[in-house]
């Protein structure tokens, strides 16, 4: 593994509903190194979204430690990319002005990184629709609009929360390759890479995109298995037939569905 | 000129229907002997509009004058409290009940008062629309600046952006069209706020001049009065239209 960039150690998360307390997350210590692709499957209400949320500092741990590049996590960090389910941009805005968001946000100077900004639309194929609206684009110009927000200030690690799974099938399918173009899987070294921290419900998203798979847990989450993805990049639309694609797929729902 | 053609499209049979009633209108009263002080035919109206001895000019300014006062007083205080409301929960727990509690007030009820307080007047006339108009304004600004996706509001977060900042570049952006929305209720509420008022207590104004037709029974220039009203209320209303449609175009569907 590369110099670590993630490090969970037994962090656990209980949270008070109304029912009494909720225990979402138990025992989970994970290492992330620097330009790794990990994904995070499990069950609907694992908190697997909660654990991408406890990294980025949004909420808080209620036990164990997080640190992103060596700093614990105690507060929002600014040094991370997020991409949620739906696109969230915002309506009013063209896309362009969407995607410098980020840049007004954290009080930078949004007109230094307009350059920026046209140059990562342009790579994920939405040259032209700059000064589009949202709700002129489909849901997966959508969210590759989205895609750019979240590399404009140029973060570490990105965060992607379910990033396709209001997509079609066929639109997600593109997305990944399209993903993993812009990572940088042809043209830039491991280390250069980001690292990337995604969370779906599909197996074979999570194959196809990851160095590592963590399998989680039916609630309370833990982390029920760890699986190294040991598939050629680039990544080719052909790997999805290849053998080891379906045994890497089977091994993730055997270990989902606790029958290792 | 494919616009004009459209809207007469689709208008057309508004028209006829209007011209139709006008007609049959006018054909009850000079046939069926309808007297003039019951009902004024459309040709009796249209003589008091424009060759009466009413000074028009002078009422419809006075009017116009309170309910575009009344209107922007509204929404004036009707954002600022609704960004309040949105700003701080104790703000929210204090100012809540207490405007439920003024909304739940027959306002109408209030004008004697405000004759007793302020005499007569334009602006006590303005109050009284303001105060029948405001309620929706706050209630509609304080759900537009709360209707935000947490996601979004997680993206401000991350980037320690200060509350002033989510205000200003996603909140109330976002409330924009819902206030828009509100004030097309506002429009209709400060004519009837400054009608009511003028009929309470005034010496010029529309609402005034219908009150002063009753023991004359003047009919044809009491409806010539509400003509005069309509327009100004249409103006208005026709005014938010085109702002909503100008300012927040991203919001189709919203009301």
């Amino acid at each position: 593994m590369n110099k670590e960039l993630i490090g969970l150690d037994r962090v656990g998360m209980t949270y008070e509903a109304a029912s009494g307390p909720v225990e979402a997350l138990a025992g989970i210590s994970l290492r992330v190194g620097a330009g790794e692709f990990v994904s995070l499957v499990g069950p609907s209400g694992c908190g697997k979204s909660t654990l991408l949320r406890i990294v980025a500092g949004l909420r808080l741990a209620t036990v164990g430690s997080v640190t992103v590049a060596g700093r614990a996590v105690r507060a929002p960090i600014p040094d991370i990319g997020m991409v949620f389910q739906a696109p969230v941009l915002l309506k009013w805005r063209s896309i362009l002005q969407n995607v410098l968001l980020p840049a007004e946000l954290a009080g930078q100077d949004a007109g230094a990184l307009q350059a920026r900004a046209e140059q990562l639309l342009d790579m994920a194929g939405l040259k032209g629709f700059a000064d589009k609206l949202p709700r002129e684009l489909s849901g997966g110009m959508q969210q590759r609009a989205a895609l750019c927000r979240a590399l404009l200030l140029d973060p570490p690690l990105l965060l992607m929360d379910e990033p396709f799974g209001a997509l079609d099938a066929m639109t997600r399918d593109d997305m990944a390759l399209e993903l993993l173009r812009i990572w940088g899987e042809r043209d830039l070294a491991r280390e250069a890479r980001k690292t990337v921290l995604f969370v779906t419900h599909s197996i074979a998203e999570a194959v196809f995109l990851s160095d590592r798979v963590v399998v989680m847990s039916p609630r309370p989450g833990r982390i029920a298995a760890d699986l190294l993805i040991d598939l050629p990049r680039p990544r080719t639309v052909e790997l999805r037939a290849a053998e080891a694609f379906g045994r890497l797929s089977l091994d993730i729902f055997r270990a989902l569905s606790g029958r290792s | 000129m494919t616009k004009f053609s459209t809207l007469s499209r689709q208008y057309w049979p508004t028209l006829v229907l209007f011209a139709l009633l006008l007609a049959s209108w006018q054909l009850a009263v000079s046939l069926g002997g309808i007297r003039e002080y019951l009902l004024p035919s459309p040709l009796a109206v249209w003589h008091a509009l424009w060759h009466g001895d009413t000074q028009w000019a002078q009422h419809l300014w006075t009017t116009t004058l309170e309910i575009i006062g009344a209107f922007f007083l509204a929404a004036g205080v009707g954002v600022a409290l609704g960004v309040a409301i949105a700003w701080s929960p104790l703000m929210a727990n204090a100012l809540v009940p207490f405007l439920v509690f003024v909304n739940t007030l027959p306002k109408v009820a209030i004008a004697p008062l405000f004759l007793i307080w302020m005499g007569y007047g334009i602006f006590p006339n303005m109050l009284m629309g303001a105060l029948i108009g405001f309620f929706p304004v706050v209630i509609n600004t304080a759900v537009g600046l709360s209707q935000v996706e947490a996601d979004m509001l997680d993206l401000g977060r991350v980037f320690n952006a200060p509350k002033w900042k989510i205000f200003a570049k996603i909140r109330i952006p976002n409330a924009l069209p819902y206030i828009l929305s509100a004030l097309k209720i506002t429009a209709t509420a400060a004519v009837v706020g400054a009608i009511v008022g003028e009929f309470v207590a005034s010496q010029k104004g529309l609402g005034y001049v219908i009150v002063t037709t009753q023991s004359s029974m003047n009919t044809s220039v009491a409806f010539a009065s509400l003509i005069w009203i309509s327009v100004v209320g249409l103006a208005l209303y026709g005014a938010v239209v085109v702002a909503a449609q100008l300012w927040a175009p991203w919001a189709e569907g919203i009301d």
